[in-house]
């Protein structure tokens, strides 16, 4: 005794179970990540005046991994198409293509995150700021070593739009002369501590795909060859959560990068 | 998505092993009682941090009785000599609530009730996704064992209220929060995964003539509270996943600028702000109120329409009741927060959201009421407890219009009368509504009855005992007593003795009264918990398969029912209940049976 429409779909609902499935577990990812944006609205509405940094993030890299994402969303599609054409073949060669997009996207993803998880903020006692990348923290040596340059306070950094880039030179600054050490991770301000955030949880979604795509690529696609409705809709379903998560996606990039 | 094949052992006639049957069993019977002796488990355990809360509460400074040694072998600083610490205190009422809430009174509605039922009242063999059945149970468990956990991690469980505001909750330097935050993660992925079960069961897996408008009220009602939960949910996640980040990264989205602790500013970035978690928490928690009480208004009208041998009362506005109740209730958060001093504008308008949430709950209470004139009503346990449950929640929901209006609230905000009103709600309303649906639905489950004797010693005794210990809330609030105080207000009274606003002595004795009453109501329960096992073995047998004479669909089946629950996929003909249609020979027509047979004389 199977449970009925798990291939075919309901007459009176045009649904499979899987297909209804999906659908309202994506309207429960809308609110998840719904919930995220509305925090992100909230603290950065609610910021005091000269806090909210803009245009900290590469846009260049945010603008790849945005045009990664919409080549793999093609990608699953054209997946899911080989598969109703009954072209097998092609169903491996665009599924591969995906999980490699998807996998290129987190590469990006990951050397964004330290690169700003190996940036610093150093409070000086004269009041100025050094802002770079560590080069050398040896605790025994009195100094540290920073690729970047000097501002005369926070507040000077919080825009890097339009400024151009300061000169980046290696600073040798005494252990004496610090205040305070900070990277640019999230306890340094709300804008960092919400986009890691939400694009942690992001990438944790899209590491779900990835692990999802490759079942289906791998050991998951012998199913085609017992079931081949079931396995065309599973590819299906699992291309309408990629295709949220995608969109997710959409809504990150100006809101993190283009700000 | 996927889901594998959906039974293993569909097709092989070989008796599945131990672990496949009990364990990690795919089948939603199977699944449901599991829910159900680990909801009802973790609903006695936070019973019991209750009692040791009111022992405190009536004699602050006392050591505990009979468990004051294990309480400091367990808690060490936090109860010395068996004192219970204020400390201890606030850890206790934080676990009591989020137990009661998340571990207890929704699983056992949704997941013991729901999963048992929805697909054999809607006439399906299993849910609609039985691995993510048994997955959404794990995630549960697993949740519990994580809040559990956290009795034993040095500094204990988390102690920032059930509804773990921040700048409190974050500021507490111990890992209870922690543990609180992830157990909470896990809760939330199993009540999503249940939701997605639940709708599409409903909506895909209903039997051949199984239209909308002739689903059982319990059925919309668990339809409605999965929605609630599907969608309400995950704004309580994301805030979860940012305090996380906040509490172990050191960031600061719910916390302030200018923050001081203990004197000493605080280490953060500040920036943040507290009432966005409110605003985030308060969006789930509200709604989940209606998930509190929707499937028991559910199981409440199916002992009802069983119970007065007549249709129900405009079934049909029921339904939509509960339908703009679903939708209604996502309007109301903010009638929390009135104190947050958010503008009498939005004030304005969640108090008048409030108000209209109240009209479908009012009309469903009416309609049970109407149903019962003129019925020929038979006094059973499962009846006491369905009748019972129509004043005890409108006691709780009376009593909630003060807090509504932002005006009366202002007074009322944090007082024990929040913790009366809500308590009505969910003690003597929505649990007396899962004792009910326990003692109606036990034949069908183990095919012999409970003992209607003990069964109406522990209705009496509950219903005395509850009112007993949450009447007397009410009027302390009145008076101004504040909740969470560990000492019950003692301090505060005596300082401020005679002057205007303080606690008079009688407000103050009636913390003795309820401790006696929360003993009266642990003792009680004895007779309920023996009845639950003893009736397995020695409870009367049940004459056939349908011992009620009801008419939904699980009373046409086997007793217990057969694993896939029907033998021939049932067809349905007409609406849930059917009694005492003029024209029958018997004064229930099933909703399998066809025009064409059986009764026409």
């Amino acid at each position: 005794m199977d449970i009925p429409y798990t291939s075919k779909v309901r007459p009176d609902t045009g649904l499979y179970n899987g297909k209804l499935g999906v659908w309202l577990f994506l309207a429960s990812e809308v609110m998840l990540f719904g919930g995220l944006f509305s925090a992100y609205t909230y603290l950065r509405i609610g910021a005091p005046p000269d806090t909210w940094p803009h245009g900290w993030m590469n846009v260049t890299l945010g603008t790849i991994n945005t045009v990664l994402l919409a080549l793999s969303a093609i990608t699953t599609l054209l997946a899911w198409a080989a598969l109703k054409t009954k072209q097998f073949g092609r169903y491996k060669l665009f599924g591969l293509l995906t999980i490699l997009l998807a996998c290129a996207f987190l590469g990006i993803k990951s050397y964004e995150y330290r690169d700003k998880l190996t940036h610093y903020q150093v409070q000086l006692n004269d009041g100025r700021v050094a802002d770079g990348h560590l080069v050398e923290n040896n605790k025994d040596a009195d100094y540290i070593l920073l690729r970047g340059h000097y501002a005369a306070n926070a507040t000077e950094l919080l825009d890097g739009r339009a400024k151009g880039h300061p000169a980046h030179e290696e600073l040798k600054i005494a252990r004496a002369d610090i205040k305070s050490l900070k990277n640019y991770g999230p306890a340094l301000n709300n804008f960092l501590a919400i986009y890691f955030s939400i694009t942690g949880l992001h990438a944790i979604h899209i590491l779900g795909g990835i692990i999802v795509f490759a079942y289906l690529w791998g050991p998951g696609s012998k199913m085609w060859f017992t079931a081949p409705a079931r396995f065309t809709n599973r590819v299906e379903t699992a291309g309408l959560f990629w295709h949220f998560v995608d969109l997710v996606w959409i809504f990150v990039f100006p809101l993190f990068y283009l700000t | 998505m996927s889901q594998p094949e959906a039974h293993p052992s569909h097709g092989s006639h070989s008796e599945p092993g131990f672990l496949r049957k009990y364990v990690f069993s795919i089948d939603h019977k199977i699944i449901g009682i599991q829910y159900g002796y680990t909801s009802l488990a973790f609903m006695l355990f936070g019973f019991f941090l209750m009692g040791i809360m009111r022992w405190q509460i009536a004699h602050p400074g006392e050591a505990v009785p009979l468990i004051g040694n294990f309480l400091q072998t367990v808690f060490k600083d936090a109860a010395i000599n068996g004192v219970v610490s204020p400390d201890l205190y606030n850890m206790f009422g934080a676990m009591h609530g989020t137990i009661m809430v998340f571990l207890a009174v929704v699983p056992v509605l949704t997941g013991a009730f729901g999963n048992y039922l929805v697909p054999i009242q809607v006439g399906a063999s299993d849910m609609a996704f039985p691995r993510l059945n048994m997955m959404s149970y794990q995630f549960y468990l697993f949740g519990g064992i994580v809040m559990l956990a956290s009795f034993f991690i040095p500094g204990g469980p988390a102690q920032s209220g059930w509804t773990s505001y921040p700048p409190l909750s974050l500021i507490v330097p111990t890992d209870g929060q922690t543990y609180w935050l992830v157990g909470m993660v896990f809760i939330i992925t199993s009540s999503l995964l249940g939701s997605v079960n639940i709708i599409t069961t409903i909506v895909q897996l209903r039997a051949p003539g199984m239209t909308w408008l002739r689903l059982p009220f319990f059925i919309w009602t668990e339809f409605v509270a999965a929605f609630l939960l599907l969608l309400a949910f995950p704004p309580l996640e994301a805030a979860g996943l940012l305090q996380l980040v906040d509490k172990l990264t050191g960031s600061s989205m719910f916390l302030p600028t200018g923050l001081a602790v203990s004197g000493a500013a605080a280490h953060a970035a500040g920036g943040g702000s507290p009432i966005l978690w409110q605003h985030l928490f308060w969006f789930l928690a509200h709604p989940e109120v209606y998930v509190l009480i929707l499937p028991a208004m559910g199981i409440v009208a199916e002992i009802i329409a069983n119970n007065i041998r007549k249709p129900l009362w405009g079934y049909k506005s029921m339904v939509y009741a509960s339908l703009a109740l679903g939708f209604l209730s996502v309007l109301v958060w903010a009638h929390h927060m009135y104190l947050t001093g958010m503008g009498t504008v939005i004030a304005t308008f969640f108090q008048t959201t409030t108000m209209m949430v109240s009209v479908p709950s009012v009309i469903i209470l009416t309609c049970l009421l109407i149903s019962l004139w003129g019925g020929s009503i038979r006094f059973n346990t499962p009846m006491l407890f369905a009748l019972t449950f129509l004043p005890m929640f409108a006691i709780g929901g009376l009593t909630g219009l003060p807090l509504g209006f932002s005006a009366s609230d202002l007074h009322l905000h944090d007082t024990y009368y929040v913790i009366g009103h809500f308590h009505y709600v969910v003690a003597p309303g929505t649990i007396f509504a899962v004792f009910g649906g326990i003692y109606y639905w036990y034949p069908k489950m183990t095919g012999r009855f409970m003992n209607e004797f003990w069964g109406k010693v522990h209705f009496w005794g509950s219903l005395i005992f509850m009112n007993v210990i949450f009447m007397p809330m009410l009027s302390q609030g009145m008076a101004g007593m504040l909740r969470r105080m560990s000492d019950g207000g003692i301090n505060y009274a005596l300082s401020h003795t005679g002057a205007e606003g303080s606690l008079p002595n009688m407000i103050m004795e009636m913390n003795r009264v309820i401790l006696w009453g929360a003993i009266g109501l642990a003792i009680v329960q004895i007779p309920f918990i023996l009845n639950v096992f003893i009736s397995m073995r020695k409870g009367v047998k049940v004459a056939n398969d349908n011992p009620w004479d009801a008419t939904t669909l699980e009373w046409q089946t086997e007793t217990p029912p057969w694993v896939y629950n029907f033998r021939k996929e049932p067809v349905v003909h007409r609406g849930p209940y059917e009694y005492s249609v003029p024209g029958f020979s018997r004064d229930f027509t099933p909703q399998t049976e066809p025009d064409n047979v059986g009764a026409k004389h």
